[in-house]
């Protein structure tokens, strides 16, 4: 019997590139510029490298395919260089590769790399383009906030909630991590905003306003792995370990089958189970210091806390309300601004979710510092649209919690 | 009296009824002379639809309740048919999931394309589904703008228990040219209006009409509707009168609540008549295009025992008005909006994959698992099922006509629609089966989970780089 990731891996650096409209950067320097950081606060050099991985979704867009353009911008030495792509979900994908490539004992150390340079197309919003031969002769492919706005039609119908109470929410949310964005220098909009302005923003799809969508943004975000005695090894002495790392994909029970009501995302409720079951976490609403998830949308978010069986089912906009999830709430979510604030460049963001939680564990998140201290923090990188999609959880922590 | 003959009727027209008054409203600076055709509204085909669609849907109309697998033969006319070479009559036997051993035969060319595929088949041996469709773009400010409307009509003819008979017919070719469109042109060219009226309608369907009456042995007093498809006012009653048919028996041209149908609207105007029909009436379709085609048709008292679906009066109920006449221009490529960059992605079609998933792409055929009973779109090699994946196991399941409800739903302004915002959601299947659809049809804020559906062949995306359509279902509101 498998027993799990826990406490086998430690993060020896972490880096995060600025995001937001790098009009004048190349993808390849976005990376760059979160290997730099990540290197220095490992405190290796790249020829000590094992083996990496690229996560990057929209691979047309600048870069192309492949591992190549990784080990290109990094001039790595030679090793084995793996792209991988899962949706949204393939900046903690990344980090999967090379936690597990150190956890088999193949690595000694392992690099992840996400990134994403969105802001080449021409337009706002995510790049349209295909599923696929055959999905696009049966399937819509929409835009992400008519996908996952469903998810708010099917939430009132199933709860019960009613259409301006759940409206209400959804903006508490995005008023929240705008809050938290604003005290973030590596964050794309760092600007606090009203209720009002969330909720008499213009429709981009019913009920989701401007505000209740992520923008999407150019970034780069890494990380580099080892085992905890390596690290220990090297002289490092707050270690932070990976806890859980689980990835949850639908096989199209959700859109084909009849079992699924359309208010929740069947792979987090999977993937955060096991997650907790892999770190030896039992009460995620007591024990997690810290959650970063997948605010694509300020429905996904408010879902996302009851998949993440944080807060009940059909609750989860009452705590949104009440403060629980604040930058000063029990549970802080998106304390570093989020999708919300961050934009999302794809390969990209599942790493800056753990980035973030790495620093706030090392009480290095300056000015947004949480001060009880992190023990576990909770890493939630989600893609695809409710109804088919993966879904990851990384939690991370303190070696000796 | 023959056992052969028209089985089954139906028609369709398309919700949307744009008002003539918005026309000339945008158009009178221009062409002040309209201003007396300004009334009445004209049926006009929405942006995913075109004469194959709405073929298919009248040919719903006329089969409801009548088992496919009887037809032998599928003939689609039309003057405005989307493929000029690949089977346009093959696309909507695809679309009626019927068997592949059918025959098929799209007709064209002129007014008389329906009046001639329905003598054709009605001359022949075979049940013949003979389906008749019409969208024109006439040009912005003229007369045939305001004439024209979008609809279809299908018949069934056949072996059995007619509703009609074919009592007489006689036919007249002549290379009279009142007006013309060159192929691949998108606008007709008309002649003097006096001129058709006087030497085409008058001088050649006057004579034609009494041979016709000769061949059938009655007098023109013995037809009790007498079928013009002629949009010009007066002219239906003038030929009346020269063949000896009462006014009361002139059918409505259908001018104020639907428009002239082009080469459809013969069979249109035959199938209202039948709705209406009493046994032993007579019926005279007389169409006009580079000579004429007559039909004597004798009701039986069959009549009655089959109707459509909805037929022409319940599609002319199903009514959604609309005064945006900038709309429509965009819709028929006769204004060119700022669409955006969204609007370039590339919708090519894998014509391998089209031809391997045909029957779920173009028939909405899912699967069911003979052991579980589960219903699925699409059909595939393992079962969805939760807790029994089984492999193989799955046969073919038609989702077409099974009605549907909403589960969930959005109003997408990002995604590009050339009629934003864009609505689709999951929809669930009454009996099993559940599928991701586009709406369509529906009116602004009419949406909500568990409304009901009735799913529709539409068109799904252009490609416009390789003048291609890609065709799917979508759902409309239930009717």
């Amino acid at each position: 019997m498998a027993k799990g990731i826990r406490d086998k891996v430690a993060i020896l650096g972490m880096g995060c590139a600025r995001f937001g409209e790098r009009w004048d950067k190349d993808e390849d320097q976005l990376m760059l510029e979160a290997y730099a950081e990540a290197v220095a606060d490992a405190g290796i050099e790249a020829s000590q490298i094992d083996a990496a991985w690229l996560g990057a979704a929209f691979d047309a867009q600048n870069i192309g395919p492949s591992g190549i353009p990784l080990a290109v911008a990094l001039r790595l030495p030679d090793i084995g260089v793996t792209k991988v792509e899962n949706y949204c979900a393939s900046g903690t994908e990344s980090f999967r590769g090379a936690v597990y490539a150190v956890a088999s004992g193949a690595c000694d150390i392992a690099l992840a790399m996400g990134a994403e340079k969105l802001k080449d197309t021409g337009y706002g919003g995510l790049p349209v383009r295909t599923r696929g031969t055959t999905f696009d002769m049966i399937g819509i492919t929409g835009s992400a906030p008519g996908n996952f706005a469903q998810l708010a039609s099917a939430y009132r119908g199933v709860h019960g909630v009613g259409a301006d109470d759940l409206k209400r929410a959804m903006a508490h949310v995005s008023v929240k991590s705008h809050a938290n964005g604003a005290k973030n220098p590596n964050a794309h909009l760092q600007k606090a905003v009203t209720m009002e302005q969330v909720l008499n923003a213009p429709m981009i799809a019913e009920p989701l306003g401007l505000f209740d969508c992520c923008g999407v943004s150019d970034g780069a975000a890494c990380a580099i792995v080892t085992t905890p005695e390596i690290a220990r090894a090297m002289g490092k002495t707050d270690i932070v370990t990976v806890k859980a790392l689980q990835l949850a994909t639908s096989n199209g029970w959700e859109m084909q089958a009849s079992g699924w009501n359309g208010s929740y995302f069947h792979t987090t409720r999977v993937a955060a189970t096991k997650a907790y079951e892999e770190a030896g976490i039992t009460d995620p609403r007591a024990q997690l210091s810290l959650i970063e998830v997948h605010d694509c949308f300020s429905i996904t978010e408010l879902v996302t806390m009851e998949d993440l069986h944080i807060s009940k089912e059909g609750q989860g906009w009452r705590d949104v309300l009440d403060g629980f999830f604040d930058a000063d709430g029990r549970l802080p979510c998106q304390i570093d601004g989020g999708l919300k604030c961050f934009g999302h460049p794809i390969g990209a963001s599942g790493l800056r979710m753990i980035y973030e939680n790495y620093l706030q564990i090392l009480g290095r998140a300056g000015e947004r510092q949480r001060q009880d201290s992190p023990v576990f923090a909770l890493s939630h990188n989600l893609g695809g649209m409710p109804n088919q999609n993966v879904s990851s959880i990384a939690i991370i922590g303190r070696a000796d919690a | 009296m023959s056992d052969f003959g028209i089985l089954a009727f139906g028609a369709y027209v398309p919700v949307t009824r744009l008002q003539r008054s918005a026309i000339h409203a945008t158009n009178k600076w221009f062409a002040k002379g309209l201003g007396g055709l300004a009334k009445g509204e004209k049926a006009i085909a929405n942006w995913d639809e075109d004469s194959v669609t709405m073929a298919l849907e009248a040919a719903r109309d006329a089969l409801d309740n009548i088992d496919r697998a009887r037809v032998e033969r599928v003939v689609m006319a039309s003057t405005t048919l989307p493929f000029a070479d690949r089977q346009n009559a093959g696309i909507v036997k695809e679309a009626l999931n019927l068997p592949d051993g059918v025959g098929a035969m799209d007709v064209t060319g002129s007014q008389r394309a329906a009046t001639s595929a329905l003598l054709g088949a009605l001359e022949g041996r075979a049940t013949t589904l003979v389906c008749a469709a019409e969208v024109t773009t006439p040009k912005p400010a003229s007369e045939r703008e305001m004439a024209a409307g979008d609809a279809a009509a299908a018949l069934l003819v056949g072996a059995g228990a007619p509703i009609a008979t074919l009592i007489a017919s006689h036919s007249v070719t002549v290379d009279f040219v009142d007006h013309f469109r060159e192929a691949g042109a998108a606008h007709d060219y008309d002649w003097e209006a006096r001129w058709v009226r006087d030497e085409g309608f008058a001088r050649i369907m006057t004579p034609a009409i009494a041979a016709l009456l000769d061949k059938g042995g009655v007098n023109g007093d013995a037809v009790d509707q007498f079928i013009v498809p002629v949009a010009v006012k007066g002219v239906p009653e003038m030929l009346a009168k020269k063949a000896g048919i009462s006014d009361a028996a002139v059918a409505d041209p259908l001018t104020a609540a639907l428009g002239h149908a082009g080469a459809a609207h013969a069979l249109v105007m035959l199938s209202a008549a039948l709705e209406v029909a009493k046994p032993g009436a007579r019926i005279l379709l007389a169409s006009f295009g580079q000579g004429c085609d007559l039909m004597l048709f004798e009701v039986t008292d069959a009549i009655g025992s089959v109707k459509p679906r909805l037929g022409l009066s319940g599609w002319l109920a199903r009514r959604s008005e609309s005064a945006n006449y900038a709309k429509y221009l965009s819709h028929r490529g006769l204004l060119q909006l700022d669409r955006g960059m969204r609007a370039e992605h590339d919708s090519k079609t894998a014509l391998t994959a089209l031809w391997r998933n045909r029957r779920a792409v173009l028939g909405l055929v899912g699967g069911r698992c003979i052991k579980t009973g589960t219903v699925q779109f699409p059909k595939s090699e393992v079962s969805v099922h939760a807790n029994d994946h089984a492999i193989g196991t799955q046969e073919d399941y038609p989702l077409a006509e099974m009605p549907a409800k909403v589960m969930t739903w959005t109003a997408d302004a990002l995604t590009y629609s050339p009629d934003p915002p864009s609505y689709y959601g999951n929809i669930d299947f009454v009996g099993g089966g559940r599928m991701m659809a586009e709406f369509t049809d529906f009116p602004d804020s009419a949406l909500q989970v568990g409304a009901d559906l009735r799913m529709m062949f539409r068109i799904k995306a252009f490609d416009e780089n390789r003048g291609f359509r890609r065709y799917f279902w979508k759902a409309a509101p239930a009717f």
